[in-house]
């Protein structure tokens, strides 16, 4: 490029009135490796920008991303549940029992029930008795001792 | 939105945003957790994100009121200053240039100027923005912007020129 091109440039940088494109052509005009003397005081200033535009940030940022999940809904649902079990325990437990108004109607059906119970029970208890046959063989299996008793005698002699 | 398209929207900018911080805090160390606490402020605010018009100069913006924040707090008042921003990058740019002392001068120099200043000269100068943005980011008008750049310019330039004809190095 010409010098006195340069010349004109370097005056209206000076005075803020360069464009970025021109600005270009300065630097670039100034990492050559020789500048007429007069101007050699631009070089490290020039230089200067361009070195500085590569530093780098190179330390990591450490990007958690956002939990939504917030701690203050656990305590809120573990206070839902527990009202709903309070509401439901009470109603539940004021709530009818199925309880007879007259004595006799209930006494019907109380005996009814227990009929039921034991019916049921001697169903159980019926087939529990097929035990018996157990102890009549283990009572038939004493006669053994009987044989034992024979052979201990004939095996003295 | 994801964790995917947070960064897709973010990543184009983060290194600019580490820059403005380093810029204004000057060690490196605070700009790192300037820039994650502006990043993790935009991911928590990732709903509002969309109605951003310009979630770049936003964050900018952004970057600038943090860093501003940080200066002003009683924290930072034993901030160490370290400038040791171009030993690590080995650029073939750098290498062939061979001008690191007058480089570091530049750093120096920019350092000196007024915060507002130096703002604008990095986002023009080093990020390349165009004046409107700068002028929005910075909550400035355009012509305010211009004039500062100017000025911030030219002090450059006359400091560079005193040390360059003191041999000064």
């Amino acid at each position: 490029m010409v010098l006195d091109n340069i010349e004109k440039l370097l005056e209206k940088y000076e005075n803020g009135e360069t464009s970025l494109k021109e600005e270009q052509q300065l630097k670039y005009y100034f990492t050559q490796e020789t500048v007429p003397p007069h101007l050699e005081m631009y070089k490290p200033m020039f230089t200067y920008f361009l070195v500085n535009k590569q530093e780098q940030f190179t330390k990591d940022v450490p990007l958690k991303t956002n939990r939504n999940f917030n701690y203050k809904w656990i305590s809120v649902a573990a206070l839902v549940a527990l009202m709903l079990g309070f509401y439901f325990g009470t109603t539940l437990n004021t709530g009818e029992l199925g309880t007879y108004e007259d004595p006799q109607l209930a006494f019907n059906e109380f005996s009814k029930s227990m009929e039921m119970i034991s019916s049921k029970f001697n169903k159980g208890a019926s087939t529990v008795g097929y035990l018996n046959e157990v102890n009549k063989g283990t009572s038939a299996l004493g006669y053994l001792n009987e044989v034992e008793n024979t052979t201990s005698i004939i095996f003295k002699n | 939105m994801t964790q995917k398209e947070f960064l897709n929207i973010v990543m184009p900018f983060k290194d600019k945003v580490f820059r403005l911080a380093k810029r204004l805090l000057v060690s490196t160390e605070e700009a790192e957790d300037a820039t994650q606490e502006v990043l993790l402020k935009l991911w928590k605010n990732k709903l509002k994100i969309s109605e951003y018009k310009n979630v770049e100069a936003f964050s900018m913006t952004m970057t600038k009121n943090y860093c501003f924040d940080k200066l002003k707090s009683k924290q930072s008042q034993n901030l160490k200053i370290v400038h040791s921003n171009y030993e690590e990058n080995n650029t073939p740019l750098q290498k062939q240039v061979e001008l690191n002392d007058s480089v570091n001068w530049v750093a120096k120099i920019i350092a000196d100027l007024p915060e507002q200043q130096k703002m604008i000269i990095q986002l023009r100068d080093i990020e390349d923005y165009d004046f409107d943005e700068i002028a929005k980011m910075l909550d400035m008008n355009n012509t305010a912007v211009r004039v500062a750049l100017s000025r911030a310019r030219k002090t450059i330039r006359e400091k560079l020129t005193n040390t360059h004809n003191y041999g000064v190095r």
